[in-house]
């Protein structure tokens, strides 16, 4: 699972839940695998994913060096911050670990680098 | 001038064996004209300049896969399946082909955040439309894949709404159907939401008669 997978991921499934987002993760294996850089592709997803979450999901599995508390309002030209976004979006990789639900801590498995948001019949909303 | 339509390989599925199939929805005759229509609209969606892209019950991966080959790596492409086989088997699909997905296990879209509203660009849907008792539906396994309930539209009109909310401004929604599940009915409801229907690519395969239907706003 990337962190950008993490980044529209919601627990608001769980009955009774509205403050899913962000999932806590917790990584016990995680992998950086290369990914072809994009600059284009990240200038155009970033507005449309939330940063903080993001950040935050980045500190969770040890790569939040460098990311600022703020995202600056462009991005162009800023070469090192593009790279390293598109480290932490596209090339690092929780292969096995939780999410967790911040309301309740309810978990989620990642196995394979899948999350897995099922719930039991008992538990949806 | 008028360009000619690149032509994309259909993803190599060599690395699935029969066993896998027993698990996870092998691609039929649905699948690969759904890959027929994505190939025949590649001139409008590539205008949209697509960024978010997003399959559900994405099966063997191999649809997200076409797209991810067809736009490569200037969107992202998530799928979702409620069979976390299916999940597992859509991402050595991707692999097998050297391409990036996203998958993740949950029901529909259930697991996405409100903040993918109006974001998604590309929306693919090969539903289980088989019509068959109400109680075969949702049961998991590679039933899931098929079983479509009352007139096969069961899960189809569960995910409907939830489509009209994540579709972008320009959004497309391809939607696979069979005649039993009643286009016009889909039609009414969907023109409901504020979206047009048409009709991409019908062919008949043994019994089914098989229809990729597509959803835009009225502008």
């Amino acid at each position: 699972m990337k962190l950008l997978t993490h980044n529209i991921l919601t627990s608001n499934i769980i009955k009774g839940v509205t403050r899913g987002f962000p999932l806590k993760i917790k990584s016990s294996r995680l992998e950086v695998k290369e990914v072809d850089f994009n600059p284009d592709f990240i200038l155009r997803i970033l507005p449309k994913l939330d940063w903080s979450a993001l950040r935050q999901a980045a500190t969770e599995v040890g790569y939040g060096n460098g990311l600022p508390e703020e995202l600056p309002s462009s991005l162009e030209g800023d070469d090192s911050l593009q790279k390293t976004i598109h480290n932490i979006l596209l090339q690092v990789e929780i292969v096995e670990g939780e999410l967790e639900c911040p309301e309740t801590g309810r978990k989620f498995p990642i196995q394979n680098g899948i999350p897995n948001m099922l719930l039991n019949e008992d538990e949806v909303s | 001038m008028e360009c000619q339509r690149p032509v994309f390989a259909t993803p190599d599925t060599s690395h699935l064996s029969p066993q896998d199939f027993d698990l996870v929805y092998e691609p039929a005759e649905d699948s690969f004209l759904l890959l027929d229509a994505l190939e025949s609209e590649y001139f409008s969606l590539r205008k949209l300049r697509p960024t978010i892209c997003v399959e559900v019950g994405c099966g063997s991966g191999i649809c997200i896969t076409f797209l991810a080959s067809m736009f490569g790596p200037g969107a992202c492409y998530i799928c979702t399946d409620i069979n976390p086989t299916a999940a597992k088997v859509a991402a050595q699909t991707a692999d097998q082909n050297k391409v990036l997905i996203h998958p993740i296990v949950c029901d529909l879209v259930n697991a996405i955040n409100d903040q993918l509203r109006g974001k998604v660009d590309i929306l693919v849907f090969n539903p289980p439309y088989v019509v068959t008792p109400s109680n075969e539906v949702g049961n998991g396994g590679i039933e899931a894949s098929w079983a479509g309930g009352e007139k096969g539209r069961e899960v189809i009109d569960r995910f409907l709404p939830h489509a009209v909310q994540l579709l972008s401004l320009q959004g497309i929604l391809y939607l696979v159907i069979i005649k039993e599940n009643r286009s016009d009915e889909i039609e009414d409801k969907m023109r409901q939401f504020g979206l047009h229907m048409t009709t991409v690519k019908n062919r008949r395969a043994g019994k089914e008669n098989l229809y990729v239907l597509k959803f835009t706003r009225v502008t």
